[in-house]
């Protein structure tokens, strides 16, 4: 009940902390980059006029989001070798996983901030004689990315969060750094406090810093 | 590679799956008893006029947004009943858990839903006598939740793939029950892709569901 | 006749904006009364005051005899209780702008919900009501129909029944036909005609200088959030004694000439 609060062991271990804060950065910079280009790639094709192409996209969405996300990472590790013969690495296993997953997620981001975009201006860009690239990179785009800005934040975010995840094939992230340091050291409650107490901050400001972007985006609309 | 598919040696073991699906269930099923009342009330508490509240309400859902939900079962499971002298059974720990965040979320959707109703439906209420609570019970949850429905069904898919993470701390949910058929039968591939499926099938038909009872219980707008 | 509503002396400010500056107002049972008055001139603020969607900071208001409030230590200052008000406004009716219909409910919905939860009226007695209520202001066959699948005319209707079924003592009207197209105004203000007829208690805020001249007994102009001039339709309108009134009625071109007969 009276628990003493110690954190100091954490200072000692700082070293062990800063590799697992670079691995968790290193997995979900991994996973954003490639999550962003498998989202625009699905968007693309969801947008697409050929049925097949829609199909395609929309079965990769429904399939990835509709799975969860600790059953992707484990079919990665333990599943996939046997069919390839290679043992991929816990970081190129999670990575594949997450990268996936969170590509489903941000295809609709993608979507919709384009479908978003009004048929006037489409109809308009069209008049003035802008074929279909020049109409998506000077009218279309340059809209949508503000109405992206919110929930790209919102994805990287949990993209973050679900580097996590990845600490159940040990990948040697934050969390599994303060999996080891808490079974080392007897010390749960300072150590998942500890953990949780960073993802807050980080997070926080993040959201804090992407909502001062977007009042400054507005400010031109 | 011709590798031999074979799911007769896992579905000798579909018991053990069937046991963990339905732990899946239960899981999911408490989290959202508490999620839900949880997160209308929160709701309500951030739309307070009193500061003090609103601020505590934004605390709320904002630390329980940011903090990955693995990270979150860990301190609930290890380092909570420390602290507070209680011992949580896995169930307890994980539902709670997951009930907390989820309801964290939750009372944004309700926030939302609240918010998006306008004043006049405040005001032809007040004008005819009505209260607060009458007015929210009567005239504005009623429109709100309807437009909800399509969130509202993602925060539920969330959380229903969330629960696959209780198995970080051996709870028998359908993952925790794979990965032991798994390891009985050698047979990874199948058993996840199985549960995979499981996840797939169960979220695909509700959301076909969810759209269809829109479609039926539709309000002319 | 009795007075229904008695306003001494109300003031109201929006932060600097001092909207009503010291309204004396006195209505009396069965009268129908037209304030009229530019944007800007505190008449919806008024309305607004007088059910206490808006607060007023100074002033007291007396509805069927009864003072709302009590008086504080600050003279003209009072304090409310939500009970008092909200019981108030159940015997004041009021008819918005904006209709305002709940959209989830069908029309009979609508007009059911105060009697019932407010009344405690059972569904069936409560349903009897509505259906008198909208046989009342001519739309008894849209009882089954959303809000939704109405035009603007019959949804502002719907809100006057829904109003009236929790049978007021006065009903107030705040620009119950601005948001209207020029075709459907009709309608609204017959059957605002009707009511005043039929002996309801009613304060009007409209820019429908017609209404005001065929069904008003007395028309008040506001100016700068002050009664600028009073008095029967025929004097206000007609033959206007101040400046700002005869400006105002000069740019609403609105007003026609009465017909012998006075149609609407």
């Amino acid at each position: 009940m009276d628990h003493e609060w110690d954190f100091a062991f954490l200072l000692d271990q700082r070293d062990f902390i800063l590799r697992g804060l670079m691995a968790t950065l290193r997995l979900a910079a991994a996973c954003v980059a490639a999550g962003i280009v498998l989202g625009l790639v699905f968007a693309s094709a969801r947008l697409s006029r050929s049925a097949a192409m829609r199909f395609i996209g929309t079965a990769y969405v429904e399939f990835f989001r509709n799975i969860p996300v600790l059953v992707q990472i484990f079919w990665c590790y333990f599943a996939l070798p046997i069919l390839t013969g290679m043992q991929p690495d816990a970081f190129v296993a999670a990575s594949v996983a997450i990268s996936l997953y969170a590509g489903a997620y941000l295809a609709e981001i993608f979507r919709s901030g384009i479908q978003s975009i009004e048929k006037g201006q489409w109809e308009a860009a069209r008049a003035i004689g802008f074929g279909h690239v020049a109409l998506m990179r000077w009218v279309v785009l340059p809209q949508a990315v503000r109405h992206v800005i919110p929930p790209l934040t919102n994805q990287v975010m949990e993209i973050v969060k679900t580097t996590t995840v990845a600490s159940t094939i040990a990948y040697g992230e934050l969390l599994y750094s303060a999996k080891v340091l808490s079974d080392q050291e007897f010390r749960p409650i300072e150590s998942y406090t500890a953990v949780g107490a960073f993802f807050i901050v980080l997070l926080t400001l993040v959201s804090l810093l992407s909502s001062f972007l977007e009042r400054r985006l507005r400010r031109h609309v | 590679m011709g590798y031999e598919w074979d799911f007769a040696a896992v579905f000798r073991h579909s018991g053990l799956l069937l046991e963990g699906a339905l732990g899946t269930f239960r899981l999911a099923g408490m989290a959202i008893l508490i999620a839900i009342p949880l997160g209308l009330l929160v709701a309500l508490l951030r739309l307070s006029r009193l500061p003090v509240i609103s601020w505590l309400a934004v605390i709320y859902t904002d630390v329980f947004r940011t903090s990955p939900s693995i990270v979150l079962i860990y301190w609930f499971f290890f380092a909570f009943p420390l602290l507070v002298g209680v011992d949580f059974d896995t169930f307890t720990a994980v539902s709670l858990t997951l009930g907390l965040q989820t309801g964290a979320y939750m009372a944004e959707v309700f926030r939302g839903g609240i918010q998006s109703i306008r004043p006049g439906q405040w005001q032809a209420a007040k004008a005819l006598g009505m209260g607060p609570a009458m007015t929210l019970r009567y005239i504005i949850l009623p429109q709100a939740v309807r437009r909800m429905i399509p969130v509202f069904f993602t925060r539920l898919t969330e959380l229903f793939k969330a629960t696959s993470l209780a198995a970080v701390v051996s709870y028998a949910e359908v993952v925790q029950m794979a990965s032991r058929v798994s390891s009985e039968t050698f047979r990874p591939i199948e058993t996840y892709t199985v549960v995979a499926l499981f996840f797939f099938v169960v979220i695909f038909l509700a959301s076909r569901l969810v759209r269809y009872a829109e479609h039926r219980f539709a309000v002319p707008e | 006749m009795s007075e229904v509503l008695r306003v001494e002396n109300l003031h109201k400010r929006f932060g600097p904006l001092h909207v009503l500056r010291g309204i004396n107002l006195s209505v009396k049972k069965g009268e129908t009364v037209v304030i009229l008055g530019a944007s800007g001139s505190g008449k919806s603020t008024l309305l607004r005051c007088v059910n206490f969607l808006e607060m007023p900071n100074e002033g007291r208001i007396t509805v069927e005899g009864k003072l709302v409030g009590r008086a504080t230590t600050k003279p003209g200052v009072m304090a409310y209780s939500n009970a008092e008000l909200n019981a108030l406004r159940a015997r004041v009716g009021m008819v918005f702008q904006q209709f305002n219909l709940f959209p989830h409910m069908t029309v009979e919905g609508n007009v059911m919900i105060g009697p019932m939860k407010l009344r405690g009226m059972s569904a069936d007695a409560a349903r009897t009501l509505a259906h008198d209520n909208l046989r009342r202001v001519g739309i008894l066959e849209k009882a089954r129909e959303y809000p939704a699948r109405l035009s603007g005319g019959q949804q502002q209707r719907v809100a006057i029944a829904r109003a009236l079924a929790m049978e007021p003592s006065m009903m107030l009207f705040d620009e119950a036909t601005s948001a209207l197209d020029p075709e459907l105004v009709g309608e609204v203000l017959l059957s605002m005609r009707r009511l005043a007829e039929e002996g309801m208690t009613m304060l009007v805020v409209t820019h429908e200088l017609g209404f005001a001249y065929n069904v008003a007994h007395r028309v008040i102009f506001l100016e700068g959030g002050e009664v600028h001039e009073q008095g029967t339709p025929q004097q206000v309108l007609l033959n206007p004694q101040r400046e700002r009134t005869r400006d105002f009625l000069r740019s609403h071109t609105l007003f026609r000439l009465p017909e012998p007969g006075g149609g609407l």
